[in-house]
């Protein structure tokens, strides 16, 4: 098993035409993610080679049956996009846009929560890899293999890097999950962390937080009242300055809230391995799983 | 004026943390927030804006005495520094323009005042309305303890604040207004006035894209009107598509010349103290990377993500950047490609070594999307004092070493 992509997984992309667009999903087909549609309004009817092109995500769905979008289109348009794809009835949609105006995304987040019939990753995230299985995104899913650690994080390029440390100390990972360094996610630690705990597949969690927000103070509440399976924690960003933006909207400390060391403290609290460098992270997870 | 970048907005009232930082949040003075608010009908006293003595002294002259003199930094404590006086006459306004154009508030030139007829107060409230990421809604507060720090009201009189969410789908209702006036113990005669306030402040929040609207103090006068006599405004850079008019309010020439060209480029640059350079693809393994090197016993001299899909300009741009900052000694790259191509990367950098020859050493460490591709390009232009390195690890301690023989 794994979570949220599988060899079940039917893709539509949003924005299959533009330059990334193409790349990320001919990459994912490649990878062996079914992508059975893309959508780009004023194309329907051309294809990306071989995946058919609609002009509206209720094409992708009453046609090919889509069942996950992938939303590569601009920052303006983004959120326009993921509702089209809510309201199409797709039921897991994965925005890898970087940009997105906050209140779009805040819409978006409540819509969807209101609605309940989708849940949305990201935005601003790399996407998900179920390796072996699926992947949808910009994961670089080749350096990873299968296995029982799953992986949530804030991060896309620094998921790479534990998860490849793992991979190189002959370990694999069940799921790959961004949720993107957006300040309002559609999908939090939280949500992910307690779909791992209900995976069988999966026997340890890593999440890579870093500074900026609750999100990580929050997940270690859950994980000490909902946990059973081990959690190896990191967190980003304890040479980061006060009052300094480090790239991710959410990544900025102010006073001593959200900083690197209070996470660690909220974490290690509650019973949680908190690695202070990505390899320390992997060592940790190996020495858990050798147990 | 001084955009947006190096102060977080930050409310510790009910457990709330708003943070926002640059390139996403644009702070204005508190002269264009009142404009915002004047154009959304929030009342405010009226006044105009001055860069010299002479116009502040010919604004004091048209607006009448008793006038505020008011110093435009986004910062907050202004008054008790001096930085807000009352002029009663020509003389004093132009003694006071001259105190105050000019003066340092907390790290801050002050190089424009806002020139206003000096209100009449009979109660000073608090007001805002804040971007909650935590609960994902607008938060709304009301206090009637306005005029003095918030933080510190939160902390020791916490029952002063009253807030509630308000669901962005819904929207702001009249109710809320009242609850928040009742809640705060607003004077009964001013329930009505202070609820249209709220209500007109949380038309500016959403129809604008702000991340903070906050009126400290709101006040009402000796003849029971309600007026907000400060604006502190920030706005999301990422909506600034949608508005035209707030974007032009952008002052580049304030920021840090070393960010200004790094944000020109589309990198994000952050000046460190240390000496060892910094490139790294994604924020994440940017901060990490900082991290490690202070691991390895170093001092990282900048953050600089160069951003997913970094293309080969991008890189030789950031190389510029980075080296811009004389203390630099020694500079690392840690690149995991995922949407960036490491192929690119090392097109990037050998292209920044035949425009720049950087004098400092290098260490890269490529892995990810094209990874075999970026280091054979690499390995073939056999640039000067660039060391290869497979690890994160590695590479972090091998760049230490560096920058410890070069000092």
């Amino acid at each position: 098993m794994s979570i949220l992509v599988d060899t079940g997984t039917r893709l539509c992309t949003s924005g299959i035409t533009g330059r990334e667009g193409t790349f990320h999903t001919l990459r994912n087909r490649e990878y062996g993610t079914q992508v059975v549609a893309g959508v780009t309004p004023g194309k329907g009817g051309q294809d990306v080679e071989g995946i058919p092109v609609f002009n509206t995500f209720h094409e992708a769905v009453d046609r090919e049956g889509a069942n996950t979008a992938m939303i590569f289109v601009p920052p303006r348009f983004a959120a326009d996009s993921i509702l089209e794809a809510e309201d199409a009835g797709i039921e897991l949609i994965i925005c890898i846009t970087e940009g997105i105006p906050a209140h779009d995304e805040l819409r978006v987040y409540n819509t969807l929560k209101k609605n309940g019939r989708a849940r949305l990753v990201g935005p601003n995230c790399p996407g998900i890899l179920s390796p072996g299985k699926a992947s949808v995104g910009i994961i670089p899913a080749t350096f990873f293999n299968a296995g029982n650690v799953g992986v949530v994080s804030r991060s896309g390029t620094l998921t790479y890097q534990i998860g490849y440390v793992l991979a190189q100390s002959g370990f694999g990972n069940s799921t790959i999950v961004g949720i993107g360094g957006d300040p309002v996610p559609g999908t939090d630690f939280i949500d992910v962390i307690g779909m791992f705990q209900d995976d069988p597949e999966t026997e340890l969690i890593v999440m890579c937080g870093e500074i900026g927000g609750d999100a990580e103070e929050r997940a270690a509440d859950f994980i000490a009242e909902r946990v059973t399976k081990p959690v190896i924690g990191y967190i980003a960003g304890f040479t980061a300055p006060p009052g300094k933006t480090m790239g991710h909207a959410g990544a900025i400390v102010s006073g001593s809230r959200g900083t690197a060391a209070a996470k660690e403290e909220a974490l290690t609290a509650k019973g949680v391995t908190v690695g202070r460098t990505p390899t320390q992270v992997a060592e940790a997870a190996v020495a858990k799983l050798r147990g | 004026m001084m955009p947006f970048g190096d102060r977080a907005t930050r409310l510790g009232v009910v457990g709330v943390v708003f943070e926002l930082g640059s390139r996403i949040a644009m702070d204005l003075l508190e002269y264009q927030g009142k404009q915002l608010f004047a154009r959304h009908g929030v009342p405010v006293p009226s006044g105009k804006p001055a860069a010299t003595v002479q116009d502040a002294v010919a604004a004091a002259e048209e607006i009448g005495y008793p006038c505020a003199i008011k110093a435009q930094v986004q910062i907050g404590g202004r008054g008790k520094l001096g930085g807000i006086k009352i002029a009663n006459d020509r003389a004093e306004a132009e003694a006071h323009a001259k105190a105050i154009l000019g003066m340092d508030i907390r790290g801050l030139t002050v190089r424009e005042l806002w020139i206003e007829g000096a209100s009449q107060i009979a109660s000073e409230y608090y007001a805002s309305v804040v971007f909650d990421r935590s609960f994902k809604a607008p938060l709304m507060m009301l206090s009637t303890k306005g005029g003095m720090d918030i933080e510190q009201v939160a902390d020791t009189d916490p029952d002063a604040i009253a807030s509630l969410h308000v669901d962005p789908l819904l929207g702001f209702q009249d109710f809320h207004g009242r609850r928040l006036a009742y809640e705060a113990g607003v004077d009964a005669d001013v329930v009505r006035p202070v609820g249209a306030m709220l209500s007109k402040l949380y038309q500016v929040f959403v129809s604008e894209e702000a991340t903070l609207v906050e009126v400290n103090p709101l006040i009402v006068t000796p003849d029971r009107e309600v007026r907000a006599l400060d604006a502190k405004v920030t706005l999301d850079a990422n909506a600034l598509f949608r508005h035209p008019d707030n974007a032009a309010l952008r002052d580049l020439s304030a920021e840090d010349p070393q960010e200004m060209m790094a944000a020109e480029r589309g990198l994000t640059y952050v000046k460190l103290d240390g000496n060892i350079g910094i490139l790294a693809n994604g924020a994440g393994l940017a901060m990490s990377t900082l991290d490690v090197v202070a691991e390895a016993g170093g001092s990282p001299a900048n953050f600089l993500d160069a951003g997913g899909g970094s293309r080969a300009d991008a890189i030789t741009a950031a190389v510029e950047v980075i080296l811009s900052d004389p203390k630099v000694k020694a500079v690392l790259f840690n690149i995991f490609g995922g949407i960036t191509r490491c192929d690119e990367v090392a097109r990037g950098l050998i292209e920044a070594f035949a425009q720049i020859r950087p004098q400092v050493p290098f260490v890269v460490r490529l892995d990810g999307t094209n990874g075999e591709e970026g280091r054979k390009l690499l390995a073939d232009a056999a640039l000067p004092n660039v060391d290869s390195v497979e690890t994160m690890d590695g590479a972090a301690a091998r760049v230490v070493e560096l920058a410890r023989a070069a000092s």
